[in-house]
């Protein structure tokens, strides 16, 4: 049997009148019943293209300057205190001269510079060597801002991703952090989503809002994607007062590119091509 | 029929030993089922005690919900879920369903040792603090 133009087209409007007809008719009858539930972003959230942080090194004059920076950090992370080198893990640390910037410890480089213990962290590269190791994607980059990210429910701790970050940013998780998370550290973290009378119900009972890692897990810094998500500077940012500034980089007009344009700034180990976004400056 | 009571013997046993978890059970007090409790300070207070979507969506669908809101928050940095009615609410298992459901031993575990899965939830979050619990 064969159908003439005009028939299928006939068939074809009437059953599209249809289908518009029927949902339609369920709208009446009974409403609600194809609305579906919906995500999106807060929009108390900071966005950026690029989020970039600059060093300024000469801000950092004692001990306690970088301590403040580290330990708010390691704070709300829970991140823990296993109290062995071999096993240590760090999101953000001192690191000496010669280690953080191995290819330009020139002959006779200022004492100064040479003995100043430089604070690092994850570069957060354009060009990140650990997202493209990695064989599960549990890091990868977020195509909206450029934060390199883990995703803890993926991770195997298969570690090649701390074999190709050439900045040592990356730690391992060789048994269960829980206890070394340091007791009198488990301060609720202030960035609870909740409203102020909730948070301090929650408080009082001891809630964290940050989960811990567990055994077998890679973690690192994240720029504090949590923090940005509800409209707040990273932890390090805040905790520094003014030693860090964080802002997009593709800007022009912003906090990190204006610094970037007045001083002289360098970033770690460029000859590897990884673009980190984490630059220094020496004041 | 060479050996037949060798062969009958051997069925005998077969069939004993087949049947014996079941023969084992009878007259046994079976399990009780789950009964996972829902009555926290938390939801006591509520005008309208009512979950972020209908009871027997949750029910069901709460695990597979709980790995779309994982994948959209860590992947997409999408945290806000508006429910089908239309309120807001911040996708975190610690934060937000723990809040009310503060009871995790007799919300969370009631139904998970019945039927005997072992979600990993709780190897990375935290779960609240519970009366008893050091």
């Amino acid at each position: 049997m064969s159908i003439s133009r005009r028939e299928f087209l006939k068939i074809a409007s009437a059953s599209a009148l249809l289908g518009f007809g029927g949902i339609s008719a369920f709208e009446i009858l009974q409403p609600g019943q194809f609305e579906a539930s919906q995500v999106m972003p807060d929009s108390k959230g900071l966005v950026a293209k690029r989020w970039a942080m600059v060093v300024d090194i000469s801000r950092f004059r004692t001990e306690e300057d970088y301590k403040r920076c580290i330990e708010a950090c390691h704070r709300i992370h829970n991140v823990p205190d296993v109290g062995n080198l071999k096993e240590e893990i760090k999101w953000i640390w001192k690191e000496t001269y010669e280690h953080a910037f191995p290819g330009q410890k020139d002959e006779f480089l200022s004492e100064k510079i040479k003995d100043l213990p430089f604070l690092v962290l994850c570069n957060h590269c354009n060009n990140p060597p650990c997202v493209r190791v990695c064989p599960t994607k549990a890091t990868f980059k977020r195509e909206s801002d450029g934060i390199v990210m883990m995703d803890m429910h993926r991770c195997i701790g298969c570690r090649f991703c701390m074999a190709a970050c050439p900045y040592g940013a990356r730690s391992f998780n060789f048994r269960d952090p829980r206890p070394f998370i340091n007791e009198a550290n488990k301060l609720p973290y202030d960035t609870v989503f909740t409203n102020g009378q909730d948070r301090e119900a929650l408080i009082k009972k001891g809630h964290l809002s940050f989960p811990t890692r567990m055994r077998g897990v890679v973690e690192k810094c994240t720029f504090c994607y949590e923090r940005l998500a509800v409209g707040l500077q990273p932890a390090c940012v805040e905790a520094s007062q003014g030693g860090l500034i964080f802002g997009d980089l593709e800007v022009p007009n912003s906090e990190v590119r204006k610094v970037l344009n007045e001083k002289y700034s360098f970033r770690r180990k460029p000859e590897l091509g990884t673009y980190p976004s984490v630059y220094y400056i020496l004041g | 029929m060479y050996d037949g009571w060798k062969i009958i013997i051997g069925i005998i046993i077969f069939i004993g030993i087949a049947t014996f978890p079941i023969l084992y059970d009878i007259g046994k007090a079976s399990v009780p089922p789950p009964e996972p409790k829902i009555d926290t300070p938390e939801i006591q207070k509520m005008a309208e005690k009512k979950c972020i979507e209908s009871k027997s969506f949750m029910k069901t669908e709460h695990m597979v919900m709980l790995n779309d809101w994982r994948d959209s928050v860590v992947r997409d940095g999408n945290r806000l879920y508006i429910t089908t009615d239309g309120k807001e609410y911040a996708m975190s298992l610690q934060n937000t369903c723990m809040k009310c459901h503060s009871n995790k031993k007799k919300f969370c575990d009631e139904c998970h040792n019945y039927v005997a899965v072992k979600p990993y939830c709780w190897d990375c979050h935290i779960e609240p603090k519970e009366e008893g619990q050091t």
